[in-house]
Order: C-alpha cells, then structure tokens, then sequence
C-alpha cells in the first residue's frame, strides 16, 4: 500500500486492540435454577418443557415434561401446584398457570397418542414394586426405563391407588387415569391385582426379587371416640370415596357432616353433594386460615354449596341430632374447647381426620425402621441396608400424589444404584434464581389465562370435571407468560447492549459467548440480561 | 407509527431481538450481519453510552439505505476514541474534520454526491452535545435553513467529556461539572439556561425532528428507518449516558437513560415539520429522585447536607415535560397487551 504524504503508518482496525485487558471483572453465563423446578416435588424441569412449549413445540414439550413424571395429565388436574406459588412472575403481574399447561400438553399426549420412551436394555434385575399409586407407578415407569424387570401388585381390583379410590371423578376423570396408567403399563409391566402383600421378606425371597419398594399408601381412615347411637351412620371419608369409586356409594341421607378440615374433608363434602345430600357441612376445629385444605378447593366447594362450621368438633351424634361444640384458639393457634354447644340436624357423618397406613408387612423386615406409623428412609429412599425402599404416603412426608411421584423416581434412581453396585454422585444444584436477578422492564404485562370452571349448578348433581382445560391458542399464551428465570431464552439483550461487540451470537439454540478479547467488564449486559443468566466474577489477576 | 404489531411473546417488544420473532420484526441489533459500523478495540470508556448509541444508529441508518451512507463526525469523544492513529474502529466511508463545522461538511459532502449523481448514497453527520449545542450551532443551524439532504445525529452526554467533564449547553442544571462545581447556595450547573436542541431544531420547521435514547432500541431504529426515507435536513437528538461525567456505575448506562424517560426529564417524542406526531409514553412513571440519586453528579443534592428544595425544582422540569408532551397516558399498560 501506497503510504501518502506525511503518514508512516498504515492504517488498521481498531480490533488490534485488545481492550480486554482493562478488565476486572468477567461476564460469564450461567444457568440458574428456576424456583418453579426448584419448588416441584417431582422434580420437573418445568421451566424446560415451557420453553419448549413456547415455540409451539408441544410433542417436544411432553417429552421434556415426561423425562420427569409419566403423569403429566393426571398431575395437570390434582396437582396442588407448589410450583405456582414460587413463580417469579407472582411479583409482576400473577403466576404461569404451569399447572394449567401441563394438563394441556398431558391432555394433547393422550389424544395423539404419543409413547412414553421404551424401556432400557433389559438389565436382568427383579424388583417388585407394592402398590400402584403415584410412588408405584413412577417408580415402575422410571425402573422399566432403566431397564429392570417390574413386577407390579396392588390389592385393589384397578390400578391407581388413591388416585382412583381417594380422588373423585369431578378432579380427575377416569378415561385420563385409564389412559396414563396404560402407558406406563405399556412399557412391559408384570401386574397382579387384586394380591395382598402379607409379608414383605417372605414375597421377596420367594420371588428372587432384587430389590422392593413400599409403596402402599395411607389406606385406613383415622377414627375417633365420638359417642354415637348409630355407629352404622359414621364412616370414614376414605371408605366413602373408596366406595363411591367403586360404583357402590353408601346411602348417606340428605344432611351429612364432614369432620375435617383437610383436602380429603372437602372431596368428601363435594361427594356428597353430588350424591344428593341437600346439606353438605364440614366441621373443623381450627379456622380457615389454619385449614389443611387448599383455598382452591375451598372455594371450589363453596361455590357448589358446601357450608363449613369453622372452630367446631363434633361432641356428640346422636339419632338426628349432632351436637358440636365451640372452640376458640389460644395464644400459640391451637384450638381448645370452650364449652358451649350447639346442635345441628345431620343424617351421617363423614371422618376425614387423617389416614394411617398399614405397614403390617413389614413385621419380619427387621432391619426396616417403622416409626409414629412412617417407615424412616434415607436420601435414596432405601429402608435400613436391605434393599428395601419405601415411598409416597408411607414414609415421612407431604402426602400428596406429586410428592409421591416425585418418590417414586428418586426411589427409581436409588434401587438402580443399589442393585448395579454403584454409588451415585448427588448432582450440583444451580443456584437459585431469585427475583431480584430479574430484569422484568422487558417482560410485557400478561394477566394469566383462566381455566373455564362448570356452571356451578351443573356440577353440584353430577361427576363431570369441574375445571375445564386450556385449548392451544391460550396455552400458548400461558406458556409464553415464562420469564424463563435463570435460564438463556435468546432474546438477544446481550448480543445488542455490549458497546463493544464483544458478544458472540452463536445462533439459533446455541446461544451467545463472550469475545474477552474485547470486553471491558462494564456489565451492562448483566444488567440488562432479562432471566439473570449472566454474571459476573472476578478475574484472576 | 410505522411500529410493527409485535404479538405477545414471553419480554413483547422490549428486548433487542427474540427467538420465536421473524426476522422482520427483530431489531437491527439481533441480526447476526448487522453492520457494526463501529467495531471493537475501539477506546471509550467502560460501559460508554455513546459507543452504543453511534452502533445502534448508524446500523440502523446502514440497513436502510443497503450500505450507502457516509458519515461526517465533529470532533469529540465519538471522534477521539474510535480513531486513535493509526487505527479506525470505523467500518463505514467516514470523515472527520473540526470540531464545529460538521454541519457544514456533510453539507458539501452531500452537495458533492449531487454532483456525482450518486443519488442512493445518502449523509449521516454525527457530533456530541458540546459540537451540537455549543461549537457547531451556527453550522447546523444554517444546515437547517438550508434543508439540507443530512441526517444529523447529536449524542447528548451533557458535557464535554473526553476533555474532563466541563460544562455545555446539554448540561442538566443542578449538576455538577469540572466546571460548575458543587460549591456555594446553588451547587453544580445553573437553572434557567442551555439550550434544548431538539424544539429549536423543530423551530426551524425542518422535515423531520426526534428524540430516543439508548434504553429503547425499537423506537430508536425506527425513528433512524423514517429519518431515511425523508430527503432534507433531519435531526436525531439521543441521550448516551455517560458513565465517567455522570458518575455512573459502568453496567447502569441503559437504566440510567431508562430513567431518565420513564421520570419525564428526557422527553422521547418525534416531529415533522415542526409539529410534535408521536410521543413515547411512560411505562412505569419515576421520581426525579430515583433517576439523580444513581449519579455522582449529583451526589451534592442527597447524603448529609440534602438540597430537597433544588430536587423539587428538578421534578418541576420534568412535570413540565409531562404536562407539554403529555407524557403519562392513563390507558399506557392496556396498550402493551397485544393478542
């Protein structure tokens, strides 16, 4: 080149200079966990399904949903959705209805009729799993892919556990239960129903399985001492549901009292509505706030009438009459009674005061810690050294069917460790994403979209489920509501806001990296990252 | 408006780009072959808003007109620090002359492309607040009158930066500079004088008069997309915060310029011909307060000795703004809900 008059140099870009250097402090991208994944008791990676279903990628979406749990149809209804309350977007406007699009995408999986993946190479290993619930059946659908032999047995007459016998039809219609379960079954399942399991050790030896997992549930209603003319006139709330899903409902009257204040109480209060009962009345000795129930729920059944008597027992059942009595709640919340009474017409009562689970199976176990009516298990949910592992409602926990699903696929992970001779490495939780590492000015205000609930009048007199589902223009709409916490979305903030082009977009999926050469350090694009997936650290100097 | 309808998508239309968008409805910014008409190496300071600014807008200028613009810099920091010799972060036909005649020489620049009958090759001019406001006023100004085929770009730092911070007139009253120090009953920069640019560019009734900022990449590219497509003298007002003269932390550039229009003391709006036709309005209404207090410059109006009596008289400014431009728009968050 030609240098002109006066010039010693020749000119060249200003990229030969690395301002790199002047650096303190690096950008480097992260991933963070989302407080939705984080919040799941089975574990999902909802904030990946989400992203999937985001783009309309809604067999993509289920795959990514069904990694975690099998049930995405059946959890989209019962749920009691933990993961709404950690949302993040509930300090913008209100949380991803994610519960909502589950059910959508469990819901399109069923009438597409999409697969559950296959199972593993057959691997040689028994295990024998008790009880199909939620624990039994994500435990059957996580050990089949891992490839063990399943042998599957549950003394009721169906598959589901509580699911069937304990959830009512109006939350979970059975075509969905029927579908998901045969899917799972589908996989290649040995099942026997209808087989009471007497003694754990006996059944495994005989069997030759390598390992066992417990999951039997809470099956026998708690009762209690109330003086009653006609014992034939109390019941349990889980043997009325129970049989109620059996098609053989017992004859309740027209004025029945629900004792409880749980969710169960309420199933059962809604139940009898249904059934005919002009008067559903649910007693509880605490007051709403302190209730076990959901507010949903709650709502949901006083909506179809169901009454409520907050800070009442019931003191006495006697021919028609039932006499409750007043309490109040001392300085530490604790109900105590106050000796006034009152007294209500009622044809039966119902108990829904908890359940207990009948572990009589494990007698000879001895090695298998029973304690306060729980088996005691470790992190990998194995019972004492034995090979034993236990799950869901029989070990200390959340009894909820999302708690045990999420036990069944921890369970799943640890029989394989225990029969294949490993020991897994626990793997490194993200840290989590806070709201204060969001930037919402770039998130539009989005209400959420609400599901359609049955006129109220209808579902008071019949079965049909109550809420209705998402159709796919608003469960895009929902899905899209994500921010994405913690995890790249590729909204190209970063890429756009470094003044000096020192973000590399790397293209579709691939997200962004950084070009130290030339970044300065000045962290605007941390700052202006909209899910807090960048952050900032020292350099090594 | 000219905007595109951008459907509800996880951040709407705030962010620069997204994946689930079209092409077509995705900033310049996100384009992978965007021009980057300033690269790296070059030297401003951490965090420089004008860096940006020039990228965003002089990209944008590049994609309208298919690569055909020249641009004319006065002297300043856009100046300084892109062209230390011999290097040039400049990927564009760009020339440099003084400090208070760029006006003057994108004028000839575009006369001689008259000339030539190069008619698709269109002038960008781009200048500081300082060769704006103060150095290059009556070049511009006759530019103005003249109506000549030029884009003229001021980045407003408010002040004389790359010298050390001394006072122009963009200077906020109440701030402080090298040269209006935080001394004595009235600290920092005076009320009552500088210059506002912008209404007196419309005073000339030129085409095509707008404001932005770095904070709204959309409206600014747009804004950059109608300048280019009118023939005559138009000019682009963006405020680039600055964080050395500001005293601003280095990653706060875009939330700085954010506040600075969601409190009303930097109207975004755009008019032609002399009458105002659109106006940004604000999302999340602020104090005053929130925008001075992230800036040392104004660090003399909080701490121990608080002046609440001269932040009063700042947020009269921007009331002022608010009530002239009608800035707050009651239906503002219905708006922003598409689908």
């Amino acid at each position: 080149m030609e240098i002109p008059f006066a010039i010693t140099l020749d000119v060249g870009t200003s990229r030969a200079n690395h301002t790199g250097s002047w650096r303190v402090e690096r950008p480097v991208y992260v991933d963070r966990m989302p407080p939705c994944n984080n919040a799941c008791p089975a574990g999902e990676n909802i904030q990946g399904w989400l992203y999937e279903a985001e783009s309309g990628n809604y067999e993509g979406a289920w795959r990514k949903l069904v990694e975690e749990n099998p049930i995405p149809a059946i959890m989209g209804r019962v749920c009691f959705h933990p993961c709404e309350t950690a949302c993040n977007r509930v300090q913008v406007d209100e949380a991803v209805g994610i519960n909502a699009v589950e059910r959508f995408l469990g819901d399109l999986a069923i009438e597409k009729g999409w697969v559950l993946p296959d199972a593993g190479p057959d691997t040689g290993k028994r295990i024998l799993v008790v009880g199909a619930g939620p624990a039994g059946l994500s435990a059957t659908y996580h050990l089949r892919r891992l490839g063990h032999h399943v042998r599957l047995v549950d003394s009721a007459r169906r598959l589901g556990g509580m699911m069937r016998y304990g959830i009512p039809s109006y939350r979970l219609p059975r075509d969905v239960l029927d579908a998901e379960i045969a899917r799972i079954v589908a996989m290649g399942v040995d099942v026997e129903l209808g087989h009471v399991v007497h003694d754990i050790e006996q059944e495994r030896s005989e069997g030759g399985f390598d390992a066992v997992f417990l999951a039997v549930g809470a099956q026998l209603g708690k009762r209690v001492n109330i003086p009653a003319g006609d014992s034939s006139r109390v019941i349990d709330a889980v043997s009325f549901l129970h049989q109620v899903a059996d098609e053989d409902p017992p004859l309740l009257g027209r004025r029945v009292v629900i004792y409880g204040g749980g969710d169960t109480a309420f199933d059962a209060a809604r139940t009898a509505r249904r059934l005919g009962a002009t008067d559903a009345v649910v007693v509880y000795r605490r007051n709403r706030e302190r209730m076990g129930a959901s507010g949903e729920e709650l709502e949901q059944a006083l909506g179809e009438g169901v009454t409520v008597r907050w800070l009442s027992t019931v003191n006495k059942f006697d021919g028609d009459r039932m006499v409750l009595e007043i309490m109040r709640l001392n300085d530490e919340g604790f109900p105590e009674p106050t000796g006034e009474f009152e007294e209500l017409d009622a044809d039966s009562l119902v108990l829904a005061l908890g359940q207990d689970t009948d572990l009589s199976l494990l007698d000879r176990a001895s090695d298998v810690k029973v304690e306060d009516g729980v088996v005691e298990v470790m992190e990998s949910m194995m019972a004492g050294a034995s090979g034993i592992f236990a799950g869901g409602d029989a070990v200390p926990a959340d009894r909820t069917a999302t708690v045990a699903v999420g036990h069944g696929k921890k369970a799943a992970h640890g029989i394989d460790d225990f029969v294949m001779g490993r020991t897994s490495v626990p793997k490194e939780r993200h840290e989590l994403a806070t709201f204060d590492r969001l930037n919402t000015w770039y998130y539009a205000d989005a209400p959420r979209t609400k599901r359609p609930e049955l006129e109220k009048i209808r579902r008071q007199t019949n079965f049909e489920e109550v809420i209705g589902g998402l159709n796919e223009g608003n469960a895009l709409f929902e899905a899209r509501r994500c921010l994405s916490c913690g995890n790249c979305f590729e909204c190209d903030n970063c890429f756009g806001v470094c003044p000096d082009n020192a973000v590399i977009k790397l293209g579709p999926s691939q997200r962004y990296q950084f070009d130290y050469d030339f970044c300065k350090g000045c962290g605007i694009c941390v700052k202006e990252c909209p899910c807090g997936a960048i952050e900032m650290v020292p350099e090594r100097i | 408006m000219t905007t595109q309808p951008v459907h509800f998508y996880q951040i709407g239309s705030f962010a620069v780009g997204n994946r689930l968008l079209s092409d077509g409805e995705r900033t310049v910014q996100s384009n992978l072959d965007r021009a980057n008409s300033i690269d790296s190496g070059h030297r401003a300071c951490q965090g420089c808003g004008e860096a940006l600014g020039a990228r965003y807008a002089l990209d944008a200028a590049m994609r309208a007109t298919n690569g055909q613009i020249v641009a004319v810099n006065a002297t300043g920091c856009l100046e300084v620090f892109s062209t230390p010799y011999p290097e040039t972060s400049w990927r564009i036909p760009w020339l440099h002359s003084l400090f208070g005649n760029a006006p003057a020489v994108a004028t000839g620049v575009a006369a001689a492309l008259r000339v030539k009958g190069k008619k698709d090759v269109r002038v960008v001019a781009q200048a500081g607040d300082g060769g704006t406001v103060d150095i290059g006023f009556g070049c511009l100004s006759g530019m103005f009158e003249r109506n000549d085929d030029v884009l003229f770009i001021c980045y407003d730092n408010e002040g004389y930066m790359n010298t050390g911070v001394q006072r122009s007139a963009a200077t906020p009253p109440a701030a402080r500079t090298a040269t209006t120090e935080a001394v004595g009953p009235e600290p920092g920069n005076t009320f009552g004088q500088g210059k506002d640019l912008p209404r007196i560019a419309m005073a000339h009734d030129i085409p095509y008069v707008a404001t932005a900022t770095v904070a709204d990449l959309h409206d600014l590219e747009r804004k950059v997309e109608r300048a280019m497509e009118i023939h005559g003298a138009r000019y682009l007002h963006v405020l680039v915060p600055c964080p050395l003269g500001w005293g601003s932390a280095s990653n706060e550039t875009i939330h700085v310029a954010r506040l600075a229009k969601e409190s009303g003391l930097f109207p975004v709006f755009e008019a032609e011909g002399g009458v105002v036709t659109s106006v940004s309005k604000i999302r999340r209404q602020v104090p005053v307060e929130d925008y001075l207090s992230i800036q040392r410059r104004y660090a003399h109006l909080f701490g121990k000795h608080p002046r609440p009596d001269v932040v009063a008289r700042i947020q009269a400014m921007a009331d002022q703004n608010i009530a002239r431009y009608g800035l707050v728009d009651e239906q503002a968050d219905s708006k922003e809900m598409a689908q």
